[in-house]
């Protein structure tokens, strides 16, 4: 089961500042990110692919989305 | 449909948005726009505030149809990607006083972000002084988010919460067309206008409402932010924001030297003042109050466009801090800094510092 940060409802900056506080601690592995606008997609995604990690499926959930990234 | 919200996300879709706002900023100007403030978040919103008799300076009062157009346009890109989600109930209250604030702020230096850059493009001096201000203050901000600085979830709400402010600009529109300006009056039904001074130069209005509902379309796709540019960089090392703003005020320059609109100086800048302490000082404020609120003056327009209620109060909270700013004598003007200003500043930065220090506590 991987770890779940959820991050609906949350602007600007934090959806970012709390997945790569995540993706800092866990160094690798399977992260899920949970975001409620397309800018918070945009930018999760942006961000954890800097970090040299994958997204590996961004799936609709609810009125927002689930974003599954990670790192070998 | 596709090909196209996947352009403005990516790097060339963020530096060509800020590339066309360069263009149009400098020919609004031409167009009949103030000098250097071709778009100028702050002094539109002030000159809103005007226009409404909220403050009375007879000199900034204009309904300005850029502003109107950047929440319109911004709803019409958010429809039309079907992005529009009315959401609100993230500290409202906050983002009042920030957006108050950050208006008081803006208006020691004399205009946002965007007209930071575009005086600079003009070739005012005094705007690296603001620019450095507002660098400092998104500094300061992100050592707050560092810290955990946030102001709580926002909830999903009723769809007529998110149209309650780009309805309020469509009244505001209505306004105008029901009492245009009549030339050589203060006052035209129930709207005031200015017989001479910034307010009362202005492209015409159908021009500046096309441009104003291009670059909220734009922007809303692009999340085009000049607070974001620097805090990205400042917080994660991130350039993408950052190569929007560069893109504008590279551009904006290039158009100005075409244009013949770049004059180059410290002195006698057009709606500037050459107080270079309070030009920075007061972008302080400004760029801490809108990290502290998540975005820029003209990112908030675009929330606000696309539903979100937090981002509307904002707006609402620049408005009125702009009637404050001018009838308490803290706005600067061409000769220096208004009578109270200075206080002014130093009481916004304690408000934000108090809110940023209290509003810590981990997000459930």
């Amino acid at each position: 089961m991987s770890k779940i940060v959820d991050a609906r409802g949350l602007s600007c900056p934090q959806p970012v500042l709390l997945a790569l506080n995540e993706i800092k601690k866990i160094n690798k592995g399977e992260l899920v990110i949970l975001v409620d606008t397309d800018t918070s997609k945009e930018n999760v995604s942006r961000a954890a692919t800097t970090q040299g990690w994958q997204v590996k499926s961004v799936d609709p959930e609810g009125i927002g989305y689930r974003i599954t990234v990670s790192k070998e | 449909m596709t090909t196209v919200k996947n352009f403005f996300a990516t790097r060339w879709g963020i530096i060509s948005v800020g590339a066309i706002i360069g263009i149009f900023a400098p020919l609004l100007q031409k167009w009949g726009n103030p000098a250097n403030m071709g778009v100028c978040v702050a002094c539109f919103n002030r000159d809103i505030a005007g226009a409404l008799g909220l403050h009375r300076a007879a000199l900034v009062q204009y309904m300005r149809p850029e502003i109107i157009g950047f929440v319109l346009g911004a709803l019409i890109a958010a429809y039309a990607f079907k992005e529009f989600r009315a959401r609100a109930g993230s500290a409202p209250i906050v983002r009042f006083v920030l957006g108050a604030f950050a208006m008081i702020g803006a208006l020691v230096f004399l205009g946002c972000p965007w007209r930071a850059v575009l005086r600079l493009a003009g070739g005012d001096g005094n705007a690296i002084f603001g620019l450095l201000g507002l660098i400092g203050g998104i500094w300061v901000g992100t050592l707050f988010l560092k810290g955990g600085y946030n102001l709580g979830r926002s909830q999903n709400t009723h769809t007529s919460v998110g149209w309650l402010l780009p309805l309020i600009m469509l009244g505001f529109l209505v306004l105008m067309l029901i009492f245009p300006k009549v030339q050589g009056q203060e006052k035209s039904g129930v709207l005031f206008y200015s017989i001479k001074g910034p307010g009362s130069m202005h492209a015409p209005l159908i021009v500046s409402l096309a441009v104003g509902l291009l670059i909220g379309f734009l922007a809303q796709r692009s999340r085009f932010c000049t607070m974001g540019a620097i805090r990205d960089f400042v917080l994660f090392k991130q350039t993408h924001l950052l190569l929007g703003f560069i893109s504008l005020v590279v551009v904006a320059f290039i158009v100005n030297l075409i244009l013949g609109q770049f004059n180059p100086g410290f002195a006698k800048q057009p709606v500037a003042h050459s107080m270079s302490l309070w030009n920075f000082g007061g972008m302080v404020l400004a760029g801490l109050a809108f990290a502290l609120a998540g975005g820029c003056p003209g990112r908030q327009l675009f929330l606000a466009g696309e539903g979100d209620g937090d981002a509307a109060v904002f707006v609402l909270g620049m408005i009125v801090g702009a009637g404050f700013a001018h009838n308490f004598g803290l706005a600067s003007s061409p000769d220096g800094v208004g009578t109270y200003g200075i206080p002014a500043v130093i009481i916004g930065l304690l408000t934000c510092l108090f809110i940023g220090f209290t509003m810590r506590k981990e997000v459930a």
